[in-house]
């Protein structure tokens, strides 16, 4: 196992994560009991204000959106579903006609409208309905006023948090080529920090604030609260993934020039650190001035988080499969709070992105790529954790047999990332055991 | 293709789960991609239940399509089989898995298990929720009692020689994610027990299969939901000659028409002292009798959600609580007959839609003093001002009350008369408003449970500048990027005459209690327009108010 992160080139340093990591990352295939990429939507919605998401799909797509989000809707929400019937599948009405005409009607019902996503599902991949066609189409009919990009948040190709990653993907995609001889007027020459990833509002602001103290201007964010302002990408531009599950987006973010920052996520106080620290080192930020920027929040953090530790420490863990962000949580949890991992269950490990990570995770740690739902409750009830991350299908029956479950979910609607988060980070895994004290008979 | 911004009800497969969850001892393996899991979190985390849903889901991917994914759901019929030991197997598709057309009833079929199989056939692109519920109640019945119907039809002669003393009968239609299923089942068992009527066996909810092979047993069924289970009523009336009622046991008149159907089902005499006994329980009626309900007299009610609850919610709203029913409709298509006699009674026309946008116009036009209508109705009326109850599903976690809460029976009748007249204000309350308009306390802003102090800027700003468009009600819960076009009230819009509203007349107005004074502006400047009034003056709001006044 290679105990040193040192800048390798990409690749390379990928071969060498997947031979040392290989052995301790289990495959497990079976019933999945994770949410579909559409599920994203619930959190994009509310990121991208003029944005409207357009699943075309079933009954079922549009109930699973309504359901997952919890909430009932105020007056008109920024996400529908186009619902596809027996005669768009028995080709009395034409899919792609019927479609151009439910985008018509949305549209000129909804004039803030500045980016339509029309989103594939299950069904409509199924039936081979060709968004991507579609959008192309749309766009001569409705561009410049309305944007039409297309990505797919279907179970059969996504899971959960990967919806974001086709989202963001479809966006990079769609922005314009900055081509380094041809166009260099509009091309950017100085360096340019780009951070990946759906982050809470104030959570983009603590972190600016951080950068700026590092001496660091030219920090953008992405996708950024409004379609109109979106990144310039190019062969200056540097990106640090705020999110563990961007495999795509980064991809097309390298086609266009650019190059990522390997590093932890900027969870906990340890991981925010190596974070921001990978920037630092990259824009060769003075070790004074790094030091002094992240002095005082890192200080907060560390107080935050000892608050908790007396509720964590050695308590046992258990991981579900849900968004990804199991094994930074893990690594946060063991490292900082000095919880011991009886299992992380993860839909999918990008093992490259994921390599620092690993790296920082106790070297026995059992983790499940996949899942077989049955056989991991099997497995969950033989190690008797005191603590249970898991999916909302799960965590009242779990508790109900006298567990103590954590809804992961949460973790993904909530505000972790960062320094000023990471004692809110530490309370969520507390709240349920001090819950639990706290009522027991 | 229809655009769908949200929906009254899922597909038609969670209807077949909602009858397999409340059920002991089936299981349902269901040919569906990842993501359909979700639906188990409807039962565990709405309804709280404390088991998993017995479903077993084949979560395939796209690198199962090229593959084998009819092996994908052999396999997990049989490990489900195997895990659950179920006394019988519901298969199906999801939406995405009819369409690549494995054919899970033929597969599960093909591996002759001694298990029983039922294969459900929902389609998904025409049907939802309800209908799914009702087909698999009805497969479930028909299969586990096909032998009865052919070989054994004289068996069920037996019940009548060994429970002769009493009669009894089945409870069919209550379900897992009903609202409040749970308590009307004891509500309505204790009913039945109390008339000297055996209760065989309640389904599909705690009913076991040897529980549905033994409903051919009783004298007859009683129907509390008609969208689960009319159609397997009808099919055991045909088969086994059981008769089942027709009247829902919800309100106090209600329940007394609903234990006469019964009692003659039962062929028993029908006891009016021990009727009246009965009755007793029920402090619905002499609530809604005494003085202190007056005020709700004609009160202008709009009612919706699904067909029974809103049909009975008609009823009892017309007949006991001396409402006038404004409007009247359902998001359950299936019952669209009913519903539009129903609305005959009343003179409404029937709403019958599952497009949220279109109750809200609804809504909106008519102004009702209080809404019957389902969570989705509730957040409609908290942006109109407008008083509120839930009468029916779709299910929220608040529909599941920890207390014991039914709709049905005389305890029903007591919940509802509370439920419905608590959101609204109470009479001597709002005659102390009318007459002393001035009061500080009782101005616009002041706090009030109505919410009322948020209706102000908007009738104001109405008022003084009527050309333009009117705002949202609520700028706290809506977006105002929707200045929808169903706000415009239609009058405005025809109106080529430009109203004005005189000074004096804007204060006159401004007297009005909030939460009438849009009624009042609105059917004053009808009354202007119809007249062909374009100064809007005091006289012609008093005008107006003789005009309207009943």
């Amino acid at each position: 196992m290679s105990a040193v992160i040192s800048i390798h080139p990409e690749h390379e340093l990928a071969n060498q994560q997947v031979k040392s990591n290989e052995p301790r990352i289990r495959q497990e295939r079976g019933q999945r009991e994770v949410f579909c990429g559409l599920t994203g939507i619930i959190w994009l919605h509310r990121k991208i204000q003029d944005a409207f998401f357009l699943v075309v799909g079933s009954r079922t797509c549009a109930h699973l959106i309504q359901s997952a989000a919890g909430v009932m809707i105020f007056a008109e929400p920024r996400f529908g579903t186009a619902i596809i019937d027996d005669r768009d599948l028995s080709g009395i009405a034409d899919a792609n006609e019927e479609l151009d005409r439910v985008v018509g009607q949305l549209l000129k019902r909804r004039k803030d409208i500045k980016t339509l996503f029309l989103v594939g599902s299950c069904p409509s991949e199924v039936i081979k309905l060709d968004l991507s066609r579609a959008a192309q189409r749309l766009n001569t009919q409705f561009n410049p006023h309305v944007k039409v990009l297309n990505y797919s948040g279907s179970g059969i190709e996504t899971t959960f948090t990967q919806g974001e990653d086709a989202c963001l993907s479809s966006i990079v995609e769609s922005l314009p080529q900055h081509s380094h001889t041809q166009d260099s007027k509009q091309s950017t020459h100085t360096k340019k920090l780009l951070i990946v990833g759906t982050l809470a509002d104030v959570v983009e602001d603590q972190m600016q604030r951080i950068f700026k103290d590092m001496g660091l201007a030219n920090v953008e964010f992405f996708p950024g609260r409004n379609s109109q302002n979106s990144p310039t990408i190019d062969h200056n531009t540097v990106y640090l993934l705020a999110q563990p599950f961007l495999a795509d987006t980064a991809k097309r973010i390298e086609d266009k020039g650019a190059r990522r920052l390997a590093a932890p996520f900027p969870l906990g106080a340890q991981g925010t650190q190596a974070w921001f620290k990978a920037a630092a080192q990259e824009f060769n930020i003075d070790e004074v001035v790094f030091e002094k920027a992240i002095y005082a929040p890192r200080q907060r953090a560390q107080i935050a988080i000892a608050k908790y530790k007396k509720f964590l420490e050695q308590k046992k863990i258990f991981f579900f499969p849900d968004s990804q962000l199991e094994i930074p949580l893990a690594r946060f949890l063991s490292q900082e709070l000095g919880m011991t991992l009886t299992e992380v269950g993860v839909p999918y490990v990008h093992r490259q992105h994921l390599a620092q990570e690993l790296e920082m995770l106790p070297n026995n740690t059992m983790i499940v790529e996949g899942q077989h739902v049955e056989l991991q409750l099997d497995r969950c009830e033989q190690a008797k954790p005191d603590l249970v991350v898991c999916g909302l299908g799960l965590a009242n029956p779990l508790e109900a047999k006298g567990y103590t479950t954590k809804w992961s979910i949460e973790l993904v609607f909530t505000p972790i990332q960062g320094f000023d988060q990471a004692g809110d980070l530490a309370e969520l895994f507390s709240r349920p055991l001090i819950r639990k004290e706290k009522i027991a008979a | 293709m229809q655009l769908t911004l949200w929906t009254y009800e899922g597909p038609p497969h969670i209807g077949a789960m909602r009858v397999a969850t409340s059920m002991k001892d089936v299981h349902y393996v269901l040919h569906a991609p990842q993501g359909d899991t979700y639906a188990d979190l409807l039962f565990t985390m709405i309804e709280r239940l404390q088991k998993r849903p017995p479903v077993t889901y084949t979560t395939f991917q796209a690198r199962d399509l090229g593959g084998d994914t009819a092996q994908l759901f052999i396999d997990a019929v049989l490990q489900a089989n195997e895990r659950f030991k179920p006394n019988a197997i519901l298969v199906g598709a999801s939406c995405t898995a009819e369409l690549i057309q494995d054919d899970p009833g033929g597969l599960a079929l093909g591996l002759k298990l001694s298990t029983p199989v039922i294969p459900l056939e929902l389609p998904a692109y025409q049907r939802k929720e309800n209908w799914g519920s009702s087909e698999t109640f009805y497969h479930l019945v028909r299969q586990l009692n096909r032998h009865h119907s052919t070989d054994l039809q004289v068996d069920h002669k037996l019940p009548e020689t060994s429970l002769q003393k009493k009669p009894s009968c089945n409870i069919l239609g209550p379900t897992a994610l009903g609202f409040r299923h749970r308590d009307d089942v004891t509500e309505i068992s204790k009913l039945l027990n109390d008339l000297g009527i055996a209760v065989n066996v309640i389904a599909p909810m705690h009913a076991s299969v040897e529980d549905i092979k033994r409903i051919p047993m009783a004298d007859f069924n009683v129907v509390l939901y008609p969208e689960t289970a009319l159609t397997t009523a009808t099919w055991l009336e045909r088969e086994f000659k059981q008769p089942f009622t027709k009247t829902i046991p919800i309100g106090h008149k209600g329940t007394l028409a609903f234990m006469r159907e019964v009692l003659s089902l039962a062929n028993q005499s029908v006891d009016e002292s021990m009727i009246d006994d009965l009755a007793k329980r029920s402090r619905a009626s002499w609530y809604a009798a005494s003085v202190d309900s007056t005020y709700l007299t004609n009160k202008r009610v709009f009612i919706f959600g699904d067909a029974t609850h809103a049909i009975a919610a008609a009823r009892v709203a017309s007949e006991e609580m001396g409402f006038l029913v404004v409007g009247l409709g359902t998001y359950s298509r299936e019952f669209g007959r009913e519903i539009r006699e129903a609305a005959k009674l009343y003179g409404v026309t029937p709403l019958i839609t599952d497009d949220y946008l279109e109750v809200e116009d609804q809504i909106s036009e008519l102004h009702p003093e209080l809404i019957l209508g389902t969570q989705m109705e509730r957040h409609v009326a908290k942006r109109h001002g407008i008083p509120c109850a839930v009468i029916s599903a779709p299910m929220h976690v608040q529909d599941f009350p920890a207390r014991y809460a039914p709709q049905m029976g005389f305890e029903g009748a007591n919940v509802l008369f509370d439920t419905w007249v608590h959101p609204l204000m109470m009479g001597l309350e709002e005659h102390l408003l009318g007459m002393f308009r001035e009061d500080f306390e009782f101005n616009d802003t002041a706090p009030s449970h109505l919410a009322g102090g948020k209706l102000k800027d908007k009738e104001l700003a109405e008022v003084s500048t009527p050309e333009s468009t009117p705002a949202l009600p609520n700028p706290v819960e809506s977006k105002p990027e929707i200045a929808l076009t169903q706000t415009l009230s239609g009058e405005q819009k025809v109106n080529d005459m430009i109203q004005f509203w005189t000074h004096e007349a804007e204060l006159e107005l401004k007297k009005i209690p909030f939460f009438v004074r849009g009624k009042a502006k609105r059917n004053t400047e009808k009354f202007a327009k119809e007249t062909g009034v374009v100064e809007i003056t005091v006289e012609t709001l008093y005008d107006a108010k003789a005009h309207f006044s009943r």
